[in-house]
Order: structure tokens, then C-alpha cells, then sequence
């Protein structure tokens, strides 16, 4: 066998061997590397309360109420099998709207609402033009920036 | 392949290619910068911030792209040691990580106003970051080493490193897959595009020119190094006459 050969075979086995510790790796983290948790995710699992996490979700339909201090807002964060009540003081990211998805920083607290001190909005993968979007009627006009 | 492989033979088809990449390459990211700045409407929800994909989503290929052909010509130093492989790695790494630095640059102004935040540490940007430290790395470990001295060939760690290195790049394009992420997941798969057709096609300008405009700079930072060791050459030459 010529030297190249041998180093040849040789690259092919630590390439494999670096490909599977690095698939092994990033199935371990699976949880640990999740920016958040869905709805059903926390449901599934211990909730302990007044723990600092992450709930990431879709904001449900129709589900964002103001409160009359004009900064505190209720809504529900859903992935389609389970929701959870969210709230939150301060200002949202311009993109924060139902129907859309949102990342929230807080904790739960014991009767089930997740308190949110900070919210992030999350785009999804879909880019088209405004006349195409799934907008209400009445807001069907490129938005101005 | 083994031909190309020659300096010289290289040098004679890198000589005429490099002005025709540069130039066409600059007209399409000319172009397909104009087209997506001008002539295609902004996106329904985001506005005009969904045009920085235009230069975001090109710097991601390039940045990951860069890599590949790192660690390939990593493989090719380690297994058939052809003297252009160390050269076309050394060569590679700067442009590859300036464009890793403008996709997190980018993805960073385009996060304020889409997500609210510039940084968060979520798998893709946290492994993008990654790459980017592995080219410091990479350009550090090869800077100025023996290699460099004599002819432009990779020491064995670097060209394992580049290797090593590689498998980063799965973990980039997976990352939005694998787990929850802010970063959305991929627009551009190969079942379709979930980018509308008339937002589209000035990033397929933009994604050629820039393609095109790296592999131009990639040729003539090879050219510089086969030049740079020829006059070291000559130099060694001069010196031994002379005793």
C-alpha cells in the first residue's frame, strides 16, 4: 500500500470519528442548546416556579388585552397543543403582534401565568411582498418605516 | 486535477480569470444590490429591514462556504500534499472570515428592529460565532509558521484543525432545525423557497457576485503567495552565489 493510500484511509477514519462525536454532542445538548421552551415542553415537564427560563411560542388569535395602566399586557403563547398565559409590562418589539411568533424571558408563577420581563419577537422563515401577506383587510398597505 | 496542481500551470489560467471574476462579480453585486434595494417591494411584516438578506444571506454561504474548501484543502495537504492546497487554505481563511464577521454583523442590525435584540445566544448565531473564532484560530496557528516560509504548505496540525474545524458547518446549517432557536429556520430548502419569487431573484445576483468576487480574491492572495516565494527563492539563490 503507497503512503498516500495509507493516510488516505487514515483521514477517512478520524473524519468519521470527529463527524460521529460531533453528531453525539449536539444530540446531547438537545435541551441544553434550546434558546426556549414551547408550551407543550413546559406542560410536559416539572415546572418549578419562580424558576428564571425561556418560553417561546405563537401568540394566540384574538388573546392580546391591554390592562388599563396602558403598559401591562395579557396574552396566550400557544405551539398548537398547549398554551400558556402570559404577562408582561414594559414596551414590545415592533413586530410583536398575534398570530406571529415571540420569545419570552420570566418566570411562572404559581397560579400558571408566565410573568415575562422581557419579550422578543421571532420571524418566521416566510418573506413576500406586503400585498401578499396574511394581513387584515384593513391593513393591507406596505408598512412604513 | 493533478495538472492544476503545478504553480505554474495554475498561475496561467488564475492570471487572465482574476480580473474577469472581479469584474463580473462586482457588476452582479452592483446589480442585485440596486434590484433589492429599488426595485423589489419590502417584505409584508418586516418592512425594508428584509433587505439586508441581501447581503446577510451571501455572507453566510461565503462565511460556511469558506470553511469547506478550508478543510478540503486541509484533506488535500494531509493526504497527496500538493504545494497549491497550503496555499489555497492560507488564502481562503482572511476573506472567509471577513464575510463570517459581515453575516454577524448584519444579522446583528437586522435583529434590533426584527427581534428587539442585537445578540442573543441561540444556536445559530452562538455557532456562527464559533466559525468565526475557528478562522482567527486557523489564521494564527498558519501566520508566519514554517510553512509559510517554505512555499506556502500547511503543518500537519493545521491542516487537521481545518478538519476538525469542519464540523461546525453542519452544526450552523442544522442549528435552526436541531433546536428552538430565535433565528428562523431555513427560508431556502431544497423541496423550495419560502422567500416570494419577487423578493428573490436579486439575492441570486447578489449570492453569484459575491461568489464570484471571493473566489477573485482568493486567486489573487494565491498569486501573491506563489510570487512572495519566488522571490524568496531568488533571494536563497543570490545568497548562495555569493558565498
Amino acid at each position: 500500500m503507497k503512503a498516500k493510500h495509507q493516510r488516505l484511509i487514515l483521514a477517512a477514519f478520524a473524519l468519521v470519528g470527529v463527524a460521529g462525536a460531533g453528531v453525539l454532542g449536539a444530540s446531547a445538548l438537545r435541551d441544553e442548546a434550546a434558546y426556549f421552551r414551547t408550551p407543550a415542553e413546559v406542560k410536559a415537564g416539572k415546572t418549578i416556579v419562580n424558576e428564571p427560563m425561556r418560553l417561546g411560542g405563537m401568540v394566540a388569535a384574538g388573546s392580546i388585552k391591554r390592562q388599563a395602566d396602558g403598559l401591562t399586557i395579557d396574552f396566550v403563547a400557544t405551539d398548537g397543543k398547549a398554551s400558556i398565559p402570559v404577562q408582561f409590562t414594559g414596551i414590545v418589539p415592533d413586530l410583536f403582534a398575534e398570530n406571529s411568533g415571540m420569545v419570552a424571558d420570566g418566570r411562572m408563577r404559581a397560579d400558571g401565568v408566565f410573568v415575562a420581563d422581557r419579550i422578543l419577537a421571532k420571524h418566521d422563515e416566510r418573506y413576500m411582498p406586503p400585498q401578499m401577506g396574511d394581513m387584515p383587510k384593513d391593513m393591507k398597505v406596505a408598512p412604513k418605516v | 486535477m493533478h495538472a492544476y496542481a503545478n504553480p505554474t500551470r495554475f498561475l496561467a489560467i488564475a492570471k487572465p480569470l482574476t480580473p474577469w471574476l472581479l469584474g463580473v462579480g462586482l457588476l452582479l453585486v452592483l446589480g442585485g444590490a440596486f434590484a433589492g434595494l429599488t426595485m423589489v417591494p419590502g417584505d409584508y411584516k418586516q418592512g425594508e429591514t428584509a433587505r439586508i438578506l441581501y447581503v446577510h444571506v451571501p455572507s453566510a454561504w461565503l462565511g460556511m462556504g469558506g470553511w469547506t474548501s478550508l478543510a478540503v484543502a486541509g484533506l488535500v495537504q494531509l493526504v497527496w500534499r500538493h504545494p497549491l492546497s497550503g496555499i489555497a487554505a492560507r488564502a481562503i481563511a482572511v476573506p472567509g472570515m471577513l464575510f463570517t464577521a459581515l453575516c454577524l454583523a448584519t444579522g446583528s442590525i437586522w435583529g434590533k428592529p426584527t427581534w428587539g435584540t442585537w445578540w442573543e445566544w441561540d444556536g445559530r448565531m452562538t455557532s456562527m460565532l464559533v466559525l468565526l473564532f475557528l478562522y482567527a484560530g486557523f489564521i494564527a496557528l498558519t501566520n508566519g509558521d514554517e510553512g509559510q516560509r517554505q512555499g506556502g504548505s500547511l503543518s500537519r496540525g493545521a491542516a487537521i484543525y481545518a478538519l476538525v474545524g469542519a464540523i461546525n458547518i453542519p452544526i450552523i446549517n442544522r442549528s435552526v432545525v436541531w433546536w428552538n432557536s430565535l433565528h428562523q429556520g431555513p427560508s431556502i430548502t431544497l423541496g423550495g423557497s419560502s422567500i416570494d419569487k419577487a423578493l428573490l431573484w436579486p439575492l441570486g445576483l447578489t449570492l453569484l457576485g459575491f461568489s464570484l468576487l471571493f473566489g477573485a480574491i482568493v486567486l489573487m492572495r494565491m498569486r501573491r503567495i506563489i510570487a512572495d516565494n519566488r522571490v524568496a527563492a531568488r533571494l536563497r539563490r543570490l545568497a548562495d552565489e555569493e558565498d
